[in-house]
C-alpha cells in the first residue's frame, strides 16, 4: 500500500488517518537507524534540503538537520534574523532565489501563520512546515503521537489533554487535528485568556481547571508558557500560573491513574511543569525528542517519493 | 454644452419620486429635463434605445480610498474616478487617510481639483477629524468645508478619545456635516488579522472580536444623543452593531450607517487558507452577522451601501496574511453584487437597492444627485440588469486588482454613466 502525502506537509488538518498512520509506521524502522554505530542510510542521497528558519529554534532545527543527514541529504541552514519584511526581501523572493539554486526541499519555520502554505503554493520544491506562527507544527504533533503510540500501543480511544497556552500554540492545533483523526479524545485546559475562541468547535472538550483534566486524562501534553504572556497581560504572574495551572506532583498525586506526561520543550521548570514531574517515571519528554528525529526522517522520506513499504523493507535503507 | 441625451423605453427607477416605470428620460443642459412617454426629441439630441435597461440616479459611494496624494502606485484620483463610473457610480467621497493626510483646506482643494481635472465621477473630499489623524486636536472643519469637504473622518484610525469625538460632533453641527467614524476599540482589536471566531482559531490568526466594533458604535450613538451631532457609522459588520443602531434610531438620534458589499456577501469562511483578498478591517464576520446586515439594509436600519474601496498593490497583498494590508477594491463590483446578492437574493427590491446606493447617500450627506427630478443635475446610470459580465482583474479600471471576486460572473452591465449630462462611461 502506498499512501502519498502530496507535495508539502503544511499541517495535519488536511491529512487523513491513513496518511498520518503511514508517517508513524514509516518512522518505526527509522528509529533503529539512530541506534546504529553508523547512523546513516542513503535514502535521500543527492537531495538538497534548505532549513529556512525565520524564528530562532534549537531543538526543531537540529532534529530536522539530524534527520536530513541520517538520510544522506545535503543540507543548508538559513537563519533569517528577524522577519523577511525587516530584511527587505519578501518571503517568496527568498524562496525563489533558493529554488533557483536547484534545491529539492525546504523546511520552514516562520512567525506568521500560513507562511508554509504560502511558500508551498509558490515554489516547486517540497515544503515542510517546521512551525508557522500560531497555526501548525505538524512534525511536533507527529512525534507526540508516535511517543503516545509507543507508550499505549494505540491512539484510538486515548484521552489526551493539552494544558496551557493553547491560544498561541501551533503544537496544540496540530495535536488536536492529528489526535482526533486517529480516534483519540482530546481536551484542552488553561486559563480562559489563553484558550482560542470557539475552540470546542474543533471537537475538543474544555476543562477550565487542571485538576479536572488530570482526573479525566490518560496523558497530558503540557505546553510551554512564554514569559511574554505575563507582560502582555494574559496572566497575572508566573507564580500564580504555576499554582493554578502548573502540572505538579501534588496535583498528579490525586489522579486515579498514572498520567503519561509530554512536553514539546523547551520547558520552564517551575512554571507550567515541576521538575519532579518532568523528570519523573511517567515523563516521556526525552523519548519525544528521540522520536522527533525518526518522525522527521519519515516525513522527508515520504515527501521525497519513498514508499512506506520500501521504508520498512530495510534493504533500501541499509 | 453637450448635446441633449434621450434614453428611450428604459425602466426608470427613482425612489426619490416613487418612480418605477418604463418611460423616456431627457437630459439637457446638464440637467434632467423631463421624464415621460410624450417627451419629444430636441434638435441634435442623441437618442439611446434603453429597452431592457434600468435608468436610475447615479450611484453615490460615501466611502472610497483614492490613495492620492502619496500612494499613487495603488490608485489615483483619476483611476479611482474611472473605476467608479465603470461601476455606475457618479459620486465618490474620498477618505482623507492619504499621505499626507487631508487635514487642511489646501489639501481638500487639491483632492477636489484633481477630481475635477479627471472629469469623471464627482469627487467629494472628506477632511480629517483631527490634525494628522493623530486623535488629539480638531482639524479646521470650517475651512475644509469651504474648500469642498463634505464630511470629516479619521477613517483607518478610530477616534479612541470620547472627548475628541464629542467635540467633533458638536463642532460639525455648525457646518451641517456628518462625522464618519471607523468604529474599533483599538486595545481590543490590536494585532487582529481577521474576525475572532472558529476560522481564526483554526488558522492560528489573532482575531478581532465583534465587541471591538460594537463598543465604539454604542459610544458614538450615546455621543450623538449628547451632542445632537450627526454620526455616520462606517462599514458596519456585526449583528450587535445593527441592534445598537436600530435602538439609536428608535430614540430619534442623528445616526446613519453604511454597509459594504463584502459584509453582506461574504463571511470569515472566505479567508479559507489565508486568502489576503479576504482580509479587511472590519473583517468578514459570521453568517449570522451577514444576515443581520442584509436585514438592516432591508428595513433601513443601515441607510446606505458604501464600498470602502481600498486599493493595494499586488505585492502588498502577495505576502504572509499577518503582514498583508487590509482592504479590497469595490467600485466596479458594487452594483452587480447588489443585484446578485440583494435583489436576486430576495433581500431588497431593485428600487430599494437604488435608494441605498444613490438616494440615501445623497440625502444624508447633502450631496447633489440621488434623484431624477427634473431640474436637478443629470447624474444618471443606465444598466442592463439581465446581462452578465465576468470580473477580469486584468481589465478593471482601478489601478489595483485586490478583489475576492476575480473570475466570477455577475449580473448587471453598466451601459452608460452620465455625470452632469455628459456620458463619461459607455459600453
Amino acid at each position: 500500500m502506498t499512501v502519498s502525502l502530496g507535495k508539502d506537509l503544511v499541517g495535519l488538518e488536511h491529512l487523513s488517518r491513513e496518511q498520518i498512520t503511514a508517517i508513524l509506521d514509516t518512522a518505526e524502522p527509522f528509529k533503529e537507524v539512530s541506534e546504529r554505530q553508523i547512523k546513516k542510510v542513503p535514502a535521500l542521497r543527492g537531495k538538497t534540503i534548505v532549513n529556512l528558519f525565520f524564528e530562532p529554534s534549537t531543538r526543531t532545527r537540529i532534529s530536522f538537520e539530524f534527520a536530513e543527514k541520517r538520510l544522506s541529504a545535503d543540507t543548508v541552514n538559513v537563519a533569517a534574523s528577524g522577519s523577511s519584511v525587516s530584511k527587505g526581501e519578501t518571503l517568496v523572493d527568498t524562496a525563489r532565489n533558493l529554488e533557483a539554486m536547484r534545491i529539492d526541499m525546504v523546511v520552514i519555520r516562520h512567525g506568521s501563520s500560513g507562511a508554509a502554505k504560502f511558500l508551498g503554493d509558490r515554489i516547486n520544491s517540497n515544503v515542510i512546515n517546521a512551525g508557522d506562527g500560531k497555526h501548525e507544527h505538524p512534525t511536533q504533533a507527529l512525534l507526540d503521537m508516535l511517543t503516545l503510540r509507543d507508550r499505549f500501543g494505540s491512539i484510538e480511544g486515548l484521552k489526551v489533554c493539552i494544558v496551557g497556552d493553547v491560544l498561541h500554540s501551533r503544537v496544540a492545533r496540530s495535536n488536536i487535528w492529528g489526535l482526533t483523526r486517529l480516534g483519540a479524545e482530546v481536551a484542552v485546559c488553561g486559563p480562559a485568556t489563553l484558550l482560542p475562541r470557539d475552540v470546542e468547535q474543533l471537537g475538543v472538550t474544555v476543562f477550565p481547571r487542571v485538576e479536572a483534566a488530570i482526573e479525566w486524562a490518560d496523558a497530558l501534553n503540557v505546553l510551554r508558557l512564554q514569559l511574554e504572556r505575563m507582560t502582555s497581560g494574559f496572566i497575572p504572574s508566573l507564580r500564580e500560573y504555576n499554582r493554578v495551572f502548573g502540572v505538579t506532583a501534588e496535583k498528579l498525586a490525586r489522579a486515579p491513574k498514572d498520567l503519561c506526561i509530554l512536553h514539546p520543550g523547551p520547558m520552564n521548570r517551575g512554571v507550567e511543569i515541576d521538575s519532579e514531574v518532568a523528570d519523573g517515571p511517567h515523563s516521556v519528554i526525552l523519548p519525544q525528542v528521540t522520536n522527533g528525529v525518526a518522525v522527521r526522517m519519515a516525513v522527508l522520506y515520504l515527501l521525497a517519493g519513498g514508499s512506506q513499504d520500501a521504508g520498512s523493507s530495510g534493504s533500501e535503507m541499509s | 454644452m453637450n448635446a441633449p441625451l434621450l434614453f428611450r423605453d428604459g425602466r426608470i427607477v427613482d425612489p426619490s419620486q416613487g418612480l418605477d416605470e418604463v418611460s423616456h428620460l431627457l437630459i439637457q443642459d446638464g440637467k434632467v429635463a423631463a421624464i415621460g412617454r410624450d417627451v419629444g426629441v430636441p434638435d441634435g439630441a442623441e437618442v439611446i434605445d434603453a429597452t431592457g435597461w434600468v435608468i436610475a440616479p447615479g450611484l453615490i459611494d460615501v466611502h472610497v480610498h483614492l490613495r492620492e496624494p502619496g500612494q499613487e502606485d495603488r490608485e489615483t484620483i483619476a483611476t479611482g474616478a474611472a473605476s467608479a463610473v465603470a461601476g455606475g457610480i457618479t459620486g465618490i467621497c474620498a477618505m482623507p487617510n492619504t499621505d499626507p493626510v487631508i487635514d487642511n483646506q489646501s489639501a481638500v482643494g487639491f483632492v477636489k481639483a484633481r477630481g475635477e481635472a479627471a472629469g469623471l465621477a464627482r469627487v467629494y473630499p472628506i477632511g480629517c477629524i483631527s490634525v494628522g489623524q493623530r486623535g488629539d486636536q480638531l482639524a479646521e472643519f470650517g475651512e475644509m468645508v469651504a474648500a469642498g469637504a463634505v464630511a470629516v473622518s479619521d477613517d483607518g484610525h478610530p477616534v479612541m478619545s470620547s472627548q475628541l469625538m464629542r467635540t467633533a460632533l458638536e463642532y460639525a453641527r455648525t457646518f451641517g456635516i456628518p462625522v464618519a467614524d471607523h468604529c474599533e476599540d483599538m486595545p481590543l482589536a490590536v494585532g487582529g488579522a481577521m474576525h475572532e471566531g472558529i476560522v481564526a482559531t483554526r488558522l492560528g490568526l489573532k482575531g478581532i472580536p465583534s465587541a471591538a466594533e460594537e463598543i465604539q458604535v454604542a459610544r458614538d450613538c450615546i455621543l450623538a444623543g449628547l451632542t445632537g451631532g450627526h454620526i455616520h457609522l462606517c462599514h458596519m459588520s456585526t449583528r450587535g452593531s445593527v441592534d445598537l443602531i436600530r435602538r439609536a434610531k428608535e430614540q430619534g438620534l442623528s445616526v446613519t450607517a453604511e454597509a459594504a458589499p463584502h459584509h453582506y456577501t461574504l463571511t470569515h469562511e472566505r479567508v479559507g487558507d489565508y486568502d489576503t483578498n479576504a482580509k479587511m478591517n472590519p473583517p468578514l464576520r459570521e453568517a449570522e452577522d451577514r444576515e443581520a446586515i442584509r436585514a438592516a439594509l432591508a428595513d433601513g436600519t443601515i441607510d446606505c451601501i458604501a464600498t470602502d474601496h481600498a486599493p493595494h498593490t499586488y505585492d502588498a497583498k502577495e505576502r504572509e496574511f499577518d503582514d498583508a494590508p487590509n482592504g479590497i477594491i469595490g467600485l466596479e463590483t458594487a452594483l452587480s453584487l447588489g443585484l446578485r446578492e440583494l435583489v436576486q437574493g430576495g433581500v431588497l427590491s431593485l428600487s430599494t437597492l437604488i435608494e441605498r446606493m444613490s438616494c440615501a447617500p445623497a440625502r444624508l450627506w447633502h450631496l447633489p444627485g440621488g434623484t431624477l427630478r427634473p431640474g436637478t443635475v443629470a447624474d444618471v446610470v443606465a444598466f442592463d440588469p439581465a446581462a452578465e459580465w465576468t470580473v477580469d482583474i486584468s481589465r478593471l479600471c482601478s489601478r489595483s486588482r485586490n478583489t475576492p471576486w476575480g473570475g466570477e460572473t455577475m449580473p448587471g452591465v453598466v451601459r452608460r454613466t452620465v455625470v452632469g449630462g455628459r456620458v463619461v462611461y459607455s459600453t
